[in-house]
């Protein structure tokens, strides 16, 4: 696998299928990485790993209770580092943490860590337009596509401006709140998928409150695909084995076909 | 209008501690460090700031508020046995006496009326001790908004008496049960539900943190302790400036406050931290609540639990602000600890009357503790920031005792 996270992206969409990201919380449990190779082997087209941080500003209870777990078994950046440089996997592999880890040492030494370890892209989501110039720059110097967020409340210039600077793929936000599962999708998103759809071609991604194979398939008829994070790492949580969280994105890759 | 121009006394605004511009920027610190969705609130929230703070008619209903509601100007106190035992002047800026018995009321009435006049319905904070959870409570009856206040579990049973008073202003006190149960999560857990109803919801944050505008708006509705000291200083002393100011540090607020009021002065600075979380003294750069600053933290970038016996100060960073004071050298932080605090805690209150906070007791540790080695010459003068009052602190105290 040679190309960015985004050739990789467009090319799959090219075979004409939504694109399913699904999310793990990096050393939640000792065999994290299984997760990882489950997913892949589902139909992922990337897999998001979150690098737990103890003041997750955007997540709800399920993550951010998977981030208290993986924080207290002693997990660190390094650690996960060295073993997703173990990871043999067909699809990309996309890091989602805080600010705060990010600048550590330098934002530079960070990004190329990342990109040592074979990860394609970044997300921070605590790194909006204003405070991402030289994070943007860090990335692009390593190949590392940083995805940037998109909200509901954003203006049509600020989105423009996302679409324009964003790499890999637009994350976009399907309501105001946090991650976690909800009921019902909002119109909102809706709106913000054709208004994005209509500023680049990028890929465009659904993420937050994506809780079944149903919400994902209706939430990819409004852009180009979805990532799921709580919805799995509940099950996670709860006691789901690899095999079964492997089964679970299955079902959500025949919704979304 | 400042306080000095009401009481007809010229003073110079300080030119230090001014505008940070539009990125919110205080040297390298700072910043807008939030999730997209919250970046439209914050440039609302700044530019309703900006728009009130230079309309006269925002300084004017303030300032009636300050002055017929909070109770200001609160006096300057000479706490003269104390004075007489260290061998020093020392000033007591009253900041206990303002009504809800903290300083928090002068930033908490300045962005209440901020938010009804940008016409939202219910005030968010977050709370350590409870004072500024009390204050926001307070300032939501004034105003006829609602108030919600997250506060830790750890916090809310340590501070039973102000939940109680919260309660009877009829706010919803929401205990967060999540990380260490203090100010910090409650913090996480007042942005996130921020996040989700910012619509009709204003975040009334309690300190110099958060993301921009917060920490320069915090600092300018607290800019009234120190431009009161000031002039209150510039009519007791001789030389009209005391040789040391000093503030308990927290977040910062009422030590940026006092600071804004001196920074252009010969005095010499010094905020006082608590040992167990003293984030000035050993935290290193970093992003936290929205703004980039010193935190407490771990190798590998974990936020750290920071301890203190006042709960108004176990939190883990500073005020953006604080920090660039700092890397100045305009600022210098010290710490007390625990031991310190509870006894000066008792001398001030045995030789002046004055119950004072467990925070602001660190303050005065410091000053007990540097007048009796010598490194406050004999003959200084000394102006202390008194924060809060300690009543809400008596439990805490009987169980120290």
């Amino acid at each position: 696998m040679t190309e960015s996270l985004e050739e990789f992206l467009i090319a799959r969409r090219g075979m004409g299928r939504p694109l399913l990201v699904p999310y793990v919380t990096a050393g939640v449990t000792p065999g994290w990485t299984d997760v990882v190779r489950a997913y892949a082997d589902a139909g992922a087209d990337a897999v998001e790993l979150g690098f737990p941080f103890s003041d997750p500003m955007l997540d709800g209870v399920t993550i951010q209770e998977a981030a208290g777990r993986a924080i207290a078994a002693g997990t660190t950046v390094k650690g996960i580092l060295q073993e997703v440089a173990t990871l043999d996997v067909d699809v990309p592999l996309i890091a989602m943490t805080y600010s705060n880890l990010v600048v550590q040492q330098s934002t530079a030494q960070f990004c190329a860590a990342l990109t040592a370890s074979g990860l394609r892209g970044l997300i921070v989501p605590d790194s909006p337009l204003e405070e991402v110039g030289e994070l943007a720059d860090a990335a692009a110097a390593e190949g590392l596509d940083l995805v940037l967020l998109a909200a509901p409340s954003s203006s049509r210039a600020r989105l423009r401006e996302i679409t324009e600077r964003s790499r890999g793929f637009v994350y976009a936000l399907t309501r105001m709140g946090t991650t976690g599962e909800r009921g019902e999708i909002p119109e909102q998103a809706a709106r913000l998928g054709r208004e994005l759809k209509g500023l680049t071609d990028r890929p465009v991604l659904f993420g937050f409150g994506v809780s079944n194979p149903a919400q994902a398939a209706d939430l990819a008829g409004h852009a180009d695909g979805v990532v799921v994070a709580s919805a799995l790492m509940r099950k996670l949580l709860d006691g789901a084995r690899p095999r079964e969280l492997g089964e679970y994105v299955a079902s959500m890759r025949r919704a979304l076909d | 209008m400042s306080w000095s121009g009401r009481q007809g006394v010229m003073v110079p605004a300080a030119r230090a501690m001014s505008d940070p511009g539009a990125t919110g920027r205080f040297g390298t610190y700072g910043g807008r460090y939030v999730p997209e969705s919250l970046i439209p609130a914050c440039h609302e929230i700044e530019t309703a700031f900006r728009e009130a703070w230079s309309d006269p008619e925002f300084h004017g209903r303030l300032d009636t508020l300050l002055t017929v509601y909070a109770g200001r100007p609160t006096p300057l106190t000479p706490a003269w046995r104390l004075s007489r035992e260290l061998g020093i002047t020392l000033f007591l800026k009253r900041e206990d006496l303002a009504h809800t018995g903290s300083h928090k009321i002068n930033n908490v009435i300045g962005q209440a009326l901020l938010a009804h006049r940008m016409g939202k319905e219910r005030l968010l904070a977050e709370t350590g001790a409870g004072q500024h959870g009390v204050a926001t409570a307070t300032a939501a009856a004034l105003l006829g908004l609602k108030a919600t206040v997250f506060m830790g579990e750890r916090d809310i049973e340590r501070q039973e008496l102000n939940v109680l008073r919260m309660n009877v202003l009829g706010a919803e006190v929401v205990p967060v049960t999540t990380g260490s149960r203090t100010l910090k999560d409650a913090c996480n857990e007042a942005m996130r539900h921020w996040v989700s109803s910012v619509d009709d919801s204003y975040y009334c944050i309690g300190s110099v943190m958060g993301p921009h505008p917060y920490p320069w708006m915090v600092r300018e509705f607290q800019r009234v302790i120190g431009e009161e000291a000031r002039a209150q200083c510039a009519a007791e002393l001789p030389v009209g400036v005391p040789d040391y100011v000093v503030a308990c540090v927290g977040g910062g607020s009422n030590a940026a406050g006092t600071f804004a009021g001196f920074v252009d002065t010969t005095a010499r600075l010094v905020g006082v931290e608590a040992e167990g979380g003293a984030a000035a003294t050993f935290g290193r750069a970093g992003v936290l609540h929205g703004f980039r600053s010193l935190v407490l933290q771990d190798e590998d970038g974990q936020v750290t639990e920071a301890h203190s016996v006042a709960a108004g100060l176990d939190y883990p960073g500073i005020g953006p602000e604080h920090a660039q004071l700092r890397d100045g050298g305009r600022a210098r932080y010290e710490t007390v600890n625990d031991e310190e605090v509870v006894q000066a805690l008792l001398r001030l209150a045995r030789t002046e009357g004055i119950l004072a906070a467990l925070e602001s007791s660190h303050a005065v540790a410091w000053v007990i503790r540097a007048a009796e080695s010598g490194e406050i010459a004999p003959g200084s003068t000394v102006m202390l920031t008194l924060s809060g009052r300690g009543d809400k602190d008596i439990a805490s105290i009987k169980e120290l005792l």
